[in-house]
């Protein structure tokens, strides 16, 4: 292996691998059964002939994820080299996947990790899975806007003296509607504490090749990255990565990542990362640089319609909002009278326009640069006449901000505490056993072992009304929520156990 | 050697006519740009390999897109024109004195640029000093203006290409808006016939709809578009196309047709019992 050929960036490890075994015309006595499309003619017929032929299982010449020594890790190899890390991982389980294994590699059972309250649901289930314990970072917020902003600098370093037993700093970056903490000083002030730095870079997959975009999460130093590749980086729904520094031991991130992914890890998967990452090598720089032309004209057409607020870089504050992704085409629409969630919906339903999400105060479209710009002119209309056709009097919205949480337990302890069902209005005071969101955007409004406010059970309640998805429930209607049993030893003991 | 263009009417239908010449072949930004010399229909547009018109019958859609709202609407005085870089709309246009401006959007450059230089027949009049050319998006156009027009022609390709914003429902508001009170919108509405074009039909028909208190439907014979049966939408918020047409006052202007008259556009609105079927008009 070490006399081998250094590979291209123009090569594609792993689909040339799969062509070369369609060429060799082997006979299939392994999975998948469908035998290339021959076992079910109607996947051929539906799904295409080249997608069947592509969907094969793990082989001598096509490698195994869980065990990478050849073409997996080539293409590996190269997205590490691409992206600046020093190990890059495919993930096929989602980025939920990747972020659950940076967790789970840089904690145990009861290790402490900082993290912003406004994580992905996949950060809090990773606690619940192995039972490390959050320290929450309030994460500003924007009162008129009503979302929850990046970590304040000075918050972490707090948290961090605070907490020195603490083995990692979790950080958005971005979060879902672009906003950026200040990750290169987090990252300089935790490893003075020797902890771990771990991003969520679901969102964040461009600032690895645009230009006058926020810095990357392996430019500014963190040691762990997740980078949803099929966000905005152009490869299948469900496929991603986990990028990594030598900070850290990359044969125990494969162990944890082998502990909950598929051992069946899709061929069409791994391929379009292999075809994604060659292409962001080739043309990643000029996508970007559309996609942020089209987001910024379509943010200073939106400002001129009048009533919504297409938020940009003017929020940037050193702080709270260290930086601002320019391609969040984020919407405030509430100077409508509309809720964003109600904004979306006309979208789609009278205009045939999917947009990212409506939450109750803004609206998110996702620009990636593969965009027409018809298609930017379509919105931009479109919102136009939304406003002339619904526009409606601010009287009566709920005026709503982010709500911090209380958290009594920490969220493994809650989720398998005994719990029973009460009805969600009767269930003030209680200690949340589950999960409650809208989705998107899927970041929690309770999460397990948090106090249910009455502040909190309106605005699900309001959410539920103005149509936004809510979900995470095991009562699939959210008609009852699971509250920790009230026995007293529970209730009691509370969070020091 | 027999050199034939085709254009596919449906994926199972062709329109084929036989090629004398290819004058001019080239892509712009936006789509793929030819003119043919051809036997029988003379010099015929192509843009991305689809028939878009042809000197042979290309009077037929101009004239019907331009006349008809112009014997309603007797006070004319500013157009908009979207699409319609062939310049043929304009050139009807401005055969009224009446008219003061006449603004065409057209999204492609090159494509006003070889009208010019090849088709003399339809780009005769874009240089008349009433006429102003804007070469961007006609929804971004249109966006931008209110109160503004008597009359918006949307003279453009098939929903699949370059102008599928042009038949949505945020379009046809924004035109709405453009409009002035009295306002008329004129818009391509493709062919009843095939299944595939009907679907536009009904789906441009129901957008339209949603934006203007009357919104109809007339129909031309067109040889060279698939079925030769043509749909345009006449949408107002205050004129009805055929009580409110003033044959005398039209008739008098002594204007030159070779389709229009005042007898067919009555006539015109009269749809067959399948395209009413089709909308839901029964």
């Amino acid at each position: 292996m070490d006399n081998q050929v250094k590979l291209s960036q123009d090569s594609l490890p792993i689909f040339e691998a799969l062509e070369k075994q369609a060429l060799d015309r082997l006979v299939h006595f392994d999975v998948p059964g469908h035998k290339g499309g021959r076992g079910n003619k109607d996947l051929k017929k539906y799904l295409g002939e080249t997608c069947v032929k592509l969907d094969v299982n793990s082989m001598k010449p096509l490698d195994n994820l869980c065990h990478p020594s050849s073409v997996i890790k080539d293409a590996q190899d190269l997205t590490a080299e691409l992206f600046g890390a020093d190990e890059a991982f495919f993930i096929a389980n989602g980025t939920t996947a990747a972020v659950q294994a940076m967790i789970m590699a840089s904690c145990k059972a009861g290790d402490k990790i900082i993290m912003p309250r406004n994580v992905h649901r996949s950060a809090i289930n990773a606690l619940v899975i192995n039972g490390a314990v959050p320290v929450y970072v309030n994460p500003g917020t924007d009162k008129k806007l009503g979302i929850p902003l990046g970590m304040a600098f000075e918050d972490v370093k707090k948290a961090i003296e605070e907490n020195p037993d603490a083995k990692a700093v979790m950080v958005n970056n971005p979060t879902y509607y672009g906003i950026c903490s200040d990750i290169k000083a987090i990252v300089e002030e935790a490893h003075k504490h020797g902890m771990l730095v771990l991003a969520d870079e679901a969102h964040g997959t461009h600032f690895y090749f645009g230009e006058g975009l926020p810095i990357s999460a392996m430019a500014a130093g963190a040691d762990m990255s997740s980078v949803s590749m099929h966000k905005t980086g152009g490869s299948l729904t469900q496929s991603s990565i986990l990028l990594t520094r030598n900070t850290v031991n990359p044969d125990y991130v494969r162990q944890i990542i082998n502990l909950t992914q598929t051992t069946s890890a899709s061929y069409l998967l791994l391929s379009s990362l292999d075809i994604a990452r060659r292409n962001l090598y080739r043309n990643g720089k000029e996508i970007y640089a559309k996609a942020k032309e089209l987001a910024c004209y379509a943010r200073e057409e939106i400002n001129q319609i009048g009533g919504y607020y297409a938020f940009g870089e003017e929020l940037i504050n050193g702080n709270d909002i260290y930086d601002f992704d320019p391609i969040k085409l984020s919407v405030y629409t509430r100077d409508t009278g509309l809720a964003g969630i109600e904004v979306y919906d006309y979208l789609r339903d009278e205009y045939g326009i999917q947009i990212e999400f409506g939450d109750i105060g803004n609206i998110l479209a996702i620009v990636s640069g593969g965009e027409r710009r018809i298609e930017i002119e379509r919105l931009l209309a479109a919102l136009t006449e939304i406003k002339r056709n619904h526009e409606q009097s601010t009287k009566g919205m709920f005026d709503h901000e982010y709500i911090n949480p209380q958290i009594i337990m920490p969220p493994q302890k809650a989720f398998y505490s005994d719990t029973e069902a009460v009805r969600l209005e009767k269930s003030e005071n209680r200690i949340c056993g589950e999960f409650v969101m809208c989705y998107p955007p899927g970041i929690p409004i309770l999460a397990p072992g948090e106090r249910i406010t009455k502040e909190i059970i309106n605005y699900t309640f309001y959410a539920k009304e103005k149509g936004c998805m809510m979900l995470g429930t095991e009562d699939m209607s959210m008609e009852y929520i699971n509250v920790v049993a009230e026995t007293k030893n529970k209730v009691l003991s509370g969070i020091d156990d | 050697m027999d050199l034939w263009y085709t254009d596919n009417h449906t994926d199972n239908v062709r329109f084929s006519m036989k090629v004398s010449k290819q004058l001019f072949s080239e892509e712009s930004y936006f789509q793929k740009i030819e003119i043919l010399q051809t036997e029988d229909y003379g010099k015929v547009l192509v843009l991305d390999g689809e028939l878009f018109t042809t000197q042979r019958d290309e009077f037929v859609y101009h004239e019907m897109v331009v006349h008809v709202p112009m014997a309603v609407h007797p006070d004319i005085k500013k157009v908009l024109v979207i699409g319609g870089g062939d310049g043929g709309t304009v050139r009807e246009l401005t055969k009224y004195s009446t008219i003061e401006v006449i603004d065409l959007v057209e999204l492609d450059k090159k494509l006003v640029e070889a009208s010019r230089e090849y088709l003399p027949e339809l780009s005769c009049k874009l240089d008349d000093p009433r006429v102003n050319i804007y070469f961007e998006e006609g929804i971004r156009f249109v966006r931008m203006v209110r109160n503004e027009y008597d009359l918006i022609i949307v003279d453009c390709a098939d929903p699949y290409g370059p102008a599928e914003g042009l038949f949505t429902k945020e379009f046809y508001g924004v035109c709405m808006n453009a409009l002035k009170e009295d306002g008329i919108l004129i818009n391509q509405h493709e062919s009843p016939f095939y299944s595939q074009h009907a679907k536009s039909v009904q789906l441009a028909h129901r957008n339209i709809q949603s934006a203007f208190e009357c919104s109809m439907l007339y129909q031309c014979h067109i040889p060279s578009y698939p079925s030769g049966h043509w749909l345009f939408g006449f949408a107002s918020k205050k004129y009805h196309p055929i009580d409110d047409m003033d044959a005398d006052a039209w008739n008098k202007l002594g204007i030159k047709t070779k389709y229009y008259n005042t007898d067919l556009h009555k006539g015109a609105f009269y749809l067959p019992t399948y395209v009413k079927d089709l909308l839901g008009l029964q």
